[in-house]
């Protein structure tokens, strides 16, 4: 199996969201960039996983200028043969989209990974779009994956339970919780990925279609209302009447 | 016109539907245009979707439309809105949609964006609302194309339910040959799905071990709420995975999110924080979640939470 695992970086999840010049850009200062988590606990690692079963290699690939070396090394000490960064600093899921789906087209692979979504922009597009492109199948928030021969067998989140369908290699599957379980790069592992091919490649020069605007933050609460614990007629008095949720 | 996709389940429209329906109606209004809904596979009552706004109906009642594809609708829906000029289309941020709103986009060299949480600002060009960092901030993204495609996060608008049927117009178009193929469907019996439930009683590691949850499904019995856990309780085996929700569970917004002995960390807070009302339960009143609820109680949940349960029955006997 080929196998291409896309990888994007995030802020950490516990990192502090703001934003500078008029609310335009996200301010980086003192924020820990990471993998995004549904890209190296599940992607990346089921990937690792079908190449220990069956052979094959598997590349990472990432959309983004130099920042990124950081989380693509740690994909190689975790396990990736190797890595490409196409050099954009990209705007829009569409543009990380067609450079992945463009490198994919130029290269042989069996399976596109991504995680389900990433935790910055939250949109779950890119993995349909690269899907679209190439005119593949997709597996969406996938959970556990078998394969047998070229065929997989796969769990899909859905609301309130899961789908199980089956699909042939070439595919794009996205990666959810579940899929398989997070690895810790090892020493061995860090000292190897600094020696593993990470190569540059320019970009295909495709523009956006969507760019943000502005950013905005959630409204404050207001002071929480404490109820007293031996009155809980009074907070259900307070959800009927004052919130009308009940 | 807006094309609506709305999904649809045991021949009904989804309720993600109806609030796709919704929304596309108003978007369509603020246009100046009309809003067509778009149906696919079996389903009784297609022009009801007129009910939630739709001026029309497009159903596709193919058999193949049975078992969902991202291939073969997107194509459908694609063909759908070629064909008749749309210049928007409206999916549902749900599981399905997830997986067809960046095809759809692609296919009609559209720009697209997901998750949208409130009606596109249209006095100059195309501005849409969207959450971004896991419910920490919100972005407003321009649209430069002239397709645009969005989809509508869940309980980001309420379904109007005052419109009447209307008419339909069935196409009889194949879907093709599927890229994957149907095995089966496991659904948890009994209770509205996390991502669509209007209340949501949760609970954490305060519960001490799984064999106390029945105070909490008693509650949730009595508000008629579905029952989710934190991610330290779901990676302890305690609860399924699929109750857990936070960064890296999944993302709620229900009308009433309880949070019972759960502390709030960031990454729980970020999957739960656009909940409309928040009550938490804790003993410790330096708990962080204090911060983001509307109501607290500072207890032993063990006692307080029967209690709650005690108070709402009796408001339910007093009518």
């Amino acid at each position: 199996m080929n196998v291409l695992v896309c990888v994007t970086k995030t802020p950490d999840t516990t990192a502090k969201i703001g934003f500078v010049e008029q609310n335009t850009r996200f301010d980086i200062s003192g924020v820990q960039f990471i993998m995004n988590p549904y890209d190296e606990w599940y992607a990346l690692v089921r990937a690792l996983e079908l190449k220990e079963a069956q052979g094959g290699k598997v590349t990472l690939i990432s959309v983004g200028g130099a920042d990124c070396d950081q989380v693509i090394r740690k994909g190689l000490a975790i396990g990736a043969d190797e890595a490409v960064r196409i050099d954009v600093q990209p705007v829009d899921a569409y543009q990380v989209a067609t450079e992945i789906a463009t490198y994919v087209k130029a290269n042989t692979f069996d399976i596109v990974f991504t995680g389900k979504e990433s935790i910055e922009s939250n949109g779950s597009e890119v993995g349909a779009m690269i899907a679209e492109i190439l005119d593949w199948p997709f597996l969406s928030y996938a959970s556990k994956m078998d394969m047998e021969g070229p065929t997989a067998t796969v769990d899909l989140e859905i609301e309130g339970g899961e789908d199980t369908v089956q699909a042939d290699v070439p595919f794009v599957i996205s990666a959810a919780k579940g899929l398989a379980e997070q690895r810790i790069p090892n020493m061995r592992g860090i000292m190897m990925a600094k020696s593993k091919p990470l190569q540059v490649v320019p970009g295909s020069g495709v523009a956006p279609r969507t760019a943000i605007s502005s950013y905005t933050m959630p409204k404050e609460k207001s002071a929480v209302h404490l109820v007293d614990p031996e009155n809980m007629s009074e907070l259900v008095r307070l959800l009927k009447e004052e919130a009308k949720v009940i | 016109m807006v094309l609506v996709f709305a999904e649809s389940g045991d021949g009904r429209i989804k309720k993600s539907g109806q609030e796709a329906i919704t929304f596309g109606k108003k978007l369509a209004t603020q246009a100046g245009t009309t809003c067509t809904t778009l149906l696919l596979g079996p389903i009784d009552a297609p022009g009801d979707a007129g009910i939630y706004g739709a001026d029309l109906v497009v159903h596709l009642p193919h058999d193949g439309f049975t078992h969902f594809d991202s291939q073969t609708w997107s194509r459908a829906i694609c063909e759908v809105a070629t064909a008749r000029n749309a210049e928007y289309v409206v999916l549902s941020h749900s599981s399905r949609g997830k997986a067809l709103t960046g095809r759809v986009a692609i296919r009609l060299q559209a720009g697209c964006v997901s998750g949208v949480t409130e009606l596109p600002n249209l006095s100059s060009g195309c501005l849409v609302t969207k959450g971004v960092y896991s419910g920490k901030a919100f972005a407003s993204l321009k649209i430069a194309t002239a397709i645009k495609v969005l989809s509508v996060m869940g309980n980001a608008i309420q379904p109007t339910k005052d419109g009447t049927a209307v008419p339909v117009e069935v196409m009889d178009l194949e879907p093709g040959k599927a890229g994957v193929t149907f095995v089966k469907t496991d659904k948890v019996e009994g209770t509205v799905p996390l991502p669509e439930a209007e209340r949501v009683v949760s609970a954490g590691r305060g519960m001490k071990g799984p064999e106390n949850w029945g105070i909490i499904e008693d509650l949730a019995a009595e508000l008629g709420a579905t029952t989710a856990c934190s991610r330290p309780v779901a990676d302890s085996d305690w609860r399924p995975h699929h109750e857990h929700v936070g960064q890296t569970g999944i993302a709620i917004r229900p009308n009433l999110y309880i949070a019972i002995g759960i502390s709030g960390a960031i990454q729980h807070l970020a999957g739960v924080n656009r909940s409309k009302v928040i009550v938490v339960i804790n003993k410790d009143p330096e708990a962080p979640f204090f911060k983001a609820a509307d109501y607290g109680v500072v207890g032993d949940l063990f006692e307080v939470v029967p209690r709650l349960t005690k108070a709402i029955q009796d408001m339910k006997a007093a009518g």
